[in-house]
């Protein structure tokens, strides 16, 4: 494992009731990158989110994910958050009774008013309105979200999961969500981004694809984009939701096969 | 009765009783300064004694001592728009006994006026309260009513508060019952009110329970008057050995009554939960709804805060306490 990788995902396989969701991944997320995670809805993103975290069910039954040069795979995930890894849900819990404010700080080694105030603004909420909010279903999808981020962003971990941090903001403010991903990279938290949106990618230095549970290739987000016009596209059909049948594994091995033989 | 504007304390020798009863106000939540300050009218009672009293205008407060308890009419005339909640403080000291607390609230048409109240026993170990409050509010006044309990943390008491209101026409009842904090020991709580036309009642009860608790909320709401609404939350959290039980039973008697009930229920461990709607429609115009959620902690609000850091036990906590508010 070179020095400059952070995160380290080895042969990964996880089964879920009636899927196998994860097959064989391998991912490296390298100190301080924004890495995009790519790949159709139902390819293994949010399932290999869940499992980088250490949620329940989401357990591998076969390889192991390094942090910082540790064996993380049978970490709690407080364990790992201790360690400086962290998750912002696709969709973000709903508390009953806590405020942003309490919500932000939880996650801070040191709180601090001025914090919690810059995570707000960071993410285009104004403090003064979202203090004293509820983290429940009277604030909008997009502001759920927008607070999960911001509380991400007030943790500074080492490593962020953002789980499709654009989906349910409002596209005037993708903006904002693309220069908080740059933020937190200048600030030394590596990101890895699970997104649907190329201009998202664009704010990333790597990409990779998921296909069928595995990452099928990985380089420059143009690179990447590319491939998948080339490769899977065509077979978008086929490979596009869980669980994949006889026939969309089979298309599956045949994107990877030929990637192998073009190497 | 003569309004009063200043507290009147009613025998130096019990002192010491009125700053323990003060001291265990805080705990359960009170603010002491509140009860003494002249604009705001307030009763203390400590067992069976009235330690203090305060009247204001509008607000007229009697009590009687009973050999294990007191009994209490408070009125407010009609009209009266009361600036400050009225504060009420029950509880006892000593870690033994029996306190019986007979209030009648009585509120005037159109009158406004909120009440804060602590029960508070904070030694308790072989301990029993019981409350028989009748409430009138009459047509279109509102009463605010919050009753926040701690009960310390031996879990040697029994609580048994029993309520039967009426809501006049145009009225409006909210009644909210708090024991979050220190042991709840077993708690049985009556409450039947009687809606009239176009009258609103709202009902939430918050209680934690844990080690061996048993917590009972029955609820039994008429909707009797035409337009007549209510609505029961009750958020009820049990660990360990505790068991909870929740029996709501909304009727909806008149045309355009609208009823709904609202349970959530989380377990821990060994705990037991139970929830037991009634909905009865007696009008074709009439409308009874009920959700009811029992369960673990939701495992994504869970991950998502072990996910900053916290241990699974103190992300519980923390979920719970903010369901509990």
């Amino acid at each position: 494992m070179g020095n400059d990788a952070l995160l380290k995902v080895e042969d990964v396989w996880v089964q879920r009731p009636g899927a196998e969701v994860l097959r064989g991944v391998n991912l490296t997320v390298r100190r301080g990158e924004v890495h995009a995670l790519l790949g159709l809805n139902g390819s293994g993103k949010t399932s290999l989110a869940l499992t980088l975290m250490g949620c329940g069910g989401y357990e591998p039954n076969r390889g192991r994910i390094l942090f910082d040069g540790r064996d993380i795979t049978g970490l709690s995930v407080t364990e790992r958050a201790r360690l400086g890894l962290t998750l912002a849900w696709q969709e973000p819990a709903r508390f009953e009774g806590l405020v942003a404010a309490d919500y932000l700080a939880l996650g801070m080694k040191n709180p601090a008013r001025e914090r919690v105030e810059e995570a707000l603004t960071a993410v285009a909420l104004s403090p003064l309105a979202y203090l004293g909010r509820t983290v429940n279903s009277a604030l909008s999808g997009g502001e759920r979200k927008r607070i999960e981020l911001a509380a991400v962003y007030a943790m500074q971990p080492r490593l962020a999961v953002l789980d499709e941090p654009d989906s349910g903001i409002d596209v005037l403010c993708i903006e904002d969500i693309m220069t908080l991903i740059r933020r937190m990279a200048d600030g030394g938290t590596s990101v890895l981004l699970i997104t649907h949106r190329d201009e998202m990618a664009e704010v990333a230095d790597t990409a990779s694809l998921m296909c069928g549970g595995a990452v099928v290739n990985t380089g420059t987000p143009a690179e990447v984009r590319e491939y998948f016009a080339r490769r899977c596209r065509p077979h978008e059909g086929l490979l596009g939701s869980q669980p994949w049948g006889a026939e969309a594994g089979g298309t599956y091995q045949r994107v990877v096969a030929e990637e192998v033989r073009d190497e | 009765m003569s309004s009063h504007s200043l507290l009147q304390q009613r025998d130096p020798a019990w002192a010491s009783d009125f700053k323990a009863i003060l001291k265990a106000y805080e705990q359960a939540g009170g603010k002491p300064d509140l009860l003494q300050t002249p604009r705001v009218a307030s009763a203390v009672v400590s067992a069976n004694r009235v330690l203090a009293l305060n009247e204001i205008e509008g607000v007229n407060i009697e009590a009687e001592e009973l050999e294990s308890g007191v009994r209490a009419r408070i009125t407010v005339a009609p009209g009266t728009k009361v600036d400050y909640p009225v504060h009420l403080c029950f509880g006892m000291i000593p870690a033994e006994g029996l306190q019986e607390i007979i209030p009648e609230f009585e509120i005037g048409e159109g009158a406004e006026v909120g009440f804060l109240a602590h029960c508070t026993f904070p030694n308790a170990v072989d301990l029993k309260h019981v409350m028989e409050a009748h409430v009138h509010v009459g047509p279109g006044a509102t009463m605010r009513y919050s009753e926040a309990h701690y009960h310390g943390p031996h879990g040697g008491i029994e609580v048994l508060p029993t309520t039967h209101a009426q809501v006049d026409e145009g009225g409006r009842l909210e009644f909210g019952f708090n024991l979050v904090h220190g042991r709840v020991g077993r708690l049985v709580i009556q409450f039947e009110v009687d809606v009239a036309d176009r009258g609103v009642v709202e009902l939430v009860t918050k209680a934690y329970g844990w080690a061996d608790d048993f917590i009972s909320v029955n609820e039994a709401v008429q909707l009797n008057g035409e337009g007549a609404r209510g609505l029961t939350k009750t958020r009820v959290a049990v660990r360990d050995r505790a068991t909870s039980e929740v029996y709501t039973t909304a009727e909806g008697n008149a045309p355009g009554a609208v009823g709904h009930m609202d349970c959530t229920e989380i377990v821990r461990g060994e705990a037991v939960a139970r929830n037991v709607p009634a909905v009865v429609v007696r009008n074709d115009r009439a409308r009874v709804t009920h959700e009811a959620a029992i369960g673990s902690v939701s495992k994504k609000e869970l991950e998502t805060l072990m996910a900053r850091g916290l241990e699974e036990d103190e992300a519980v906590d923390i979920i719970i306490r903010g369901m509990l508010g």
